[in-house]
Formats: C-alpha cells, sequence, structure tokens
C-alpha cells in the first residue's frame, strides 16, 4: 500500500519534470513515411533509449528534435516550449567522434563555449575540472589523431556535454568501437552519468546496451518507425557490469529481442 | 625491414638522375653530339658557377617579380575562392570564366601585357598572376568543399554562425589542398616570371636567356635553365614549410 502511494508521488513528481516531449511526429522521404506518428518524452535526469532495427529512421528523430532537419508533422517541446525546428537546444553526439583534428582535446571540447562567444582562455579554464572526469587528464594538448577511440569518444561527449548540460542526444557513440572498448565505456559512461544526472536519450540497436543503460526503452519497428512499446528498466542503479548475466536482466533483453523481430 | 624500403625508395631516384646524367655526359664526351649543340651536365655546372656573379641581379629581379606575383594571387585567390563557396551566383557566374582564362595560351598574352602595361615589372607579375592563381582557387574550392557534411550539421547544430563555421571548420578543413595548389603554382610562379621577361625588359632571367640565346651561348641558356629549376625547387620546398608550421596536426600523425 505504502509503496503504491509512493509510486504515485513519484510519478506526480516526474510528469512534472519533462524535459523533452516529442508529439505525434510524421516524417516523409521522397514521398515514403519513414517516421509514423511518433510519440515520447524524456524526463529530468533520465536516461531514455530509442531501440530499432538498422535503418527505421532512429538518426531522423534525432536530426528532427536537434532542428537540423525540418519536421513534416508534429511538435517538439523543450521545458515545455515548442522548439519545433530550432537549433541549439540539445546537444547531439554521433557515432562518428567529429572531432576537429586541427585542434586539440582542450580546444575541442571547449568548441561550444567558443562558439558561444567566449575567450579561448576562459573557455578552456572552464572545460579544465571536467577533463578528469571524462578520462582526458595528460591529453589536453594533444591532438585527435593520438588518441584511441574510446578517448575519442569520451571527449566528444564532453563536448557534447559542454554545450548544453540539460538534454543530451547520443545517436550510437560506441557504435564504431570493439566490443572490449564498448564494454568499458557503457560502464565508464553509466559512472559519469552518477555524477553529473544528465537528461539523455540514446539511440543504440544492441539491446543489452540499451538494458545496461536505460530507465525506459522505447522499441522502434523498421521503416516505418513506429514505437511497438515502452518498457520500463527497473534494474537498481549504480549498476555494476555483472547486472548483464542476472536473470532479471535477461529476462528484460528477451522481452525486447522477442518483441523487436 | 622498414628502414630499408624508405632508403630504398629515396635511392632509386636519385640513382635513375644520375644515370641519365652520365649518359648524358658520355654522349657529349664521346662526340657523339656537338658541344655547341648540346653542353655536357659538366659544363653546365662550371659555367653556371663561372656566371653566378653576373646573374645574381637577374635572379633577384626574377624572384621579386614571382613572389610579388605569386603572392597578389594568393590573395586573390583566397578572397575569390570565399565569395564562391559563400555566394552560388558568383560560383556559377566565374566558373567558367576562370576555366577560359586557363584556355588562353600565356605566350600570346605576354606580349598584349607588354604593350598595354610597358616594360617594367608590371607585365611579368600579371603573367605570375595569371598563372597562379588558378591551381590555387581551384584546390581551395575543392578543399572548402570538402568539410564533412555531420560536422556541418553539428556545427550547425551548435548555433554557429557562417563566420564561425568557416574559420572554426571549413577554413583549416581545406589547408591540406589549398597547399597543393600552392605548391603547383610556386613552381609556376618562376616559370611565368621568365615568360613575362621573354618580352623584354631590363633585368631577369628570361631576358638573360634571350641575350645568351642570341648569342648562341648554350651552355649559359642550360646554365640558366638549371638556376630557374633550382629556384623554382626551393620555392616548392618553402611553401612545404611554410604548410608544416601552419598545419601542426598533421605532424603530430608521423
Amino acid at each position: 500500500m505504502l509503496r503504491l502511494l509512493l509510486r504515485m508521488i513519484f510519478c506526480q513528481e516526474r510528469r512534472i519534470s519533462i524535459k523533452l516531449k516529442a508529439e505525434h511526429l510524421k516524417q516523409k522521404y521522397e514521398g515514403m513515411p519513414i517516421i509514423d506518428d511518433i510519440s515520447f518524452y524524456l524526463n529530468k535526469n533520465e536516461f531514455v533509449t530509442l531501440i530499432g532495427p538498422s535503418g527505421c529512421g532512429k538518426s531522423t528523430i534525432f536530426n528532427i528534435i536537434a532542428g537540423i532537419v525540418p519536421l513534416d508533422e508534429g511538435k517538439v517541446f523543450i521545458d515545455g516550449k515548442d522548439y519545433t525546428g530550432e537549433q541549439g537546444h540539445v546537444s547531439y553526439m554521433y557515432q562518428k567522434d567529429l572531432l576537429l583534428p586541427w585542434k586539440r582535446v582542450i580546444d575541442n571540447t571547449a568548441l561550444p563555449l567558443i562558439i558561444k562567444g567566449e575567450k579561448v582562455g576562459e573557455a578552456r579554464k572552464k572545460v579544465t575540472p571536467y577533463l578528469e572526469l571524462f578520462g582526458l587528464q595528460g591529453f589536453e594538448y594533444k591532438y585527435p589523431f593520438q588518441l584511441s577511440g574510446g578517448m575519442r569518444q569520451r571527449a566528444a561527449l564532453l563536448r557534447t556535454y559542454m554545450f548544453s548540460r540539460d538534454i543530451v542526444l547520443l545517436d550510437e557513440p560506441f557504435g564504431g568501437l570493439d566490443a572490449i572498448t564498448r564494454a568499458k565505456m557503457q560502464t565508464w559512461l553509466l559512472q559519469v552519468i552518477e555524477k553529473i544526472k544528465p537528461s539523455v536519450l540514446f539511440i543504440t540497436h544492441d539491446i543489452e546496451e540499451a538494458v545496461y543503460l536505460s530507465d525506459r526503452i522505447y522499441v522502434l519497428s523498421a521503416r516505418p518507425a513506429k514505437i511497438k512499446e515502452e518498457v520500463q528498466i527497473s534494474l537498481p542503479r549504480p549498476r555494476e557490469r555483472e547486472i548483464v548475466i542476472s536473470a532479471q536482466f535477461n529476462r528484460i533483453k528477451k522481452h525486447i529481442l522477442s518483441n523487436l523481430s | 625491414m622498414r628502414k630499408w624500403e624508405s632508403i630504398r625508395d629515396k635511392a632509386i631516384p636519385v640513382l635513375f638522375i644520375i644515370l641519365v646524367i652520365l649518359i648524358w655526359q658520355l654522349i657529349v664526351d664521346s662526340g657523339i653530339i656537338a658541344r655547341y649543340i648540346l653542353p655536357s651536365p659538366w659544363d653546365v655546372i662550371t659555367v653556371c658557377i663561372a656566371i653566378l656573379p653576373e646573374i645574381t641581379v637577374h635572379i633577384y629581379t626574377t624572384l621579386q617579380e614571382a613572389l610579388t606575383g605569386l603572392l597578389i594571387a594568393i590573395t586573390l585567390s583566397v578572397l575569390l575562392a570565399i565569395l564562391m563557396d559563400n555566394f552560388t551566383v558568383v560560383k556559377k557566374a566565374l566558373q567558367p570564366l576562370l576555366v577560359v582564362s586557363q584556355t588562353i595560351p600565356i605566350m600570346v598574352l605576354a606580349p598584349l601585357f607588354v604593350m598595354w602595361f610597358g616594360f617594367g615589372m608590371l607585365p611579368k607579375v600579371m603573367v605570375v598572376i595569371l598563372v597562379c592563381f588558378f591551381p590555387i582557387v581551384v584546390s581551395l574550392l575543392e578543399g572548402l568543399g570538402s568539410l564533412d557534411k555531420d560536422l556541418l550539421n553539428l556545427m550547425k547544430s551548435m548555433k554557429a554562425n557562417r563566420w564561425q563555421i568557416f574559420y572554426l571548420a571549413k577554413f583549416p578543413a581545406s589547408l591540406g589542398s589549398f597547399f597543393s595548389g600552392l605548391k603547383i603554382a610556386a613552381t609556376y610562379s618562376i616559370i611565368g616570371a621568365v615568360i613575362g621577361e621573354w618580352m623584354g625588359g631590363k633585368a631577369g632571367l628570361g631576358v638573360y636567356m634571350t641575350r645568351v640565346r642570341q648569342s648562341f651561348a648554350l651552355d649559359k641558356v642550360f646554365a640558366s635553365i638549371l638556376v630557374i629549376i633550382i629556384l623554382s625547387m626551393l620555392l616548392f620546398k618553402l611553401i612545404e614549410l611554410i604548410q608544416l608550421l601552419a598545419m601542426p596536426w598533421k605532424r603530430a600523425i608521423k
């Protein structure tokens, strides 16, 4: 009884703090519908994943939220305000690290601040405290070429975070890494999230990754993308790597797997 | 193993050039071709050293014209490329004109320049500009268009304005091909100046070459060719050095 009450209060509170809301997104590409009436939301400090088969239009959804791709139908709300088609309200990270090869790590991560008009010295000073948290200390003055793949992704993530500490869109950020580095990066990401508590919208087609990281998962269908199911992941936090072999974890995984295929 | 390969890669072209020069020397020495028709490599080198004091002033003049022309060409082409990259109208309007400008034989234009601008430095500089600016514009344009589309989107999503996108991303991304064009232009610049000087003037390697050719001093003609080659190579190396300094991130890869 008490549990139910607590849950109700909890849910109530969460409903108030919706960071991002997408309503009835519809998109066509060359006459073919690629996104078919998708609605979802992201709460404050929540980690939500959109999972779906490759090429189902997940990245298009992100481009719509980031305001890069004009939307056919639907609305995007951020903090309750209608920001449909507007750029600069969320930060965005792709599978490619997209670091500028001609800038040192510290300047790459400070890029969003420099674009906002801050002086290089100031921007560098603001980034410095985060370099350690993102595992980049000692590499501040290296060029991206001199870093490992995992390190480059961490630098890209820090840059993303420096742009907007609010809503972070991650589009398969670890998709280009080898399996071992990938697993390390996931665990590392969980630790960082515990500390900086961003609101994350994540894209992947890796079920294990999605379940391991997320609070909630939206399962998308193949093209045209539709939301098949919303799955609440009630695994406790902080999560250890071992959780991926637990019975509960595998039950969720199995459920999503059956739903995806 | 790798070291041996790099030594081999460097040694092959050097050895080949030495071989060609050796054959040339042997042919002239054995009398197959008369000395006044084709001087031997050794003749060319000794003459080159002997005339060095008298041609320094010519070298200086030619270098001055070439460098002035090259600098103006760089300024013009950077401005032009930026305009063409930013405004499609400008690009559409100028592109055919640019190509046409390269189809006009420079040997025809050079005397015209002399008629219009006299025997001073200006017509030579004009020739240099004309031959230099095309490779720079074309390579820079290509470089400016080469920026990763996703990177462009990322900059846009961070609300970067046009100018920021240009100097933070587009321009540095284009530097590689910009310098490739610049290296070609640098080697053209000396030749351009020499061609301009053929049409008349007081000093310059081209003027000197015309004089010695008219007196049938073929060894001196070859010596001036040697000087032109060395100057062009030096200028090429200079650009390479500037590129190394301007693009430290490329050094870091090695």
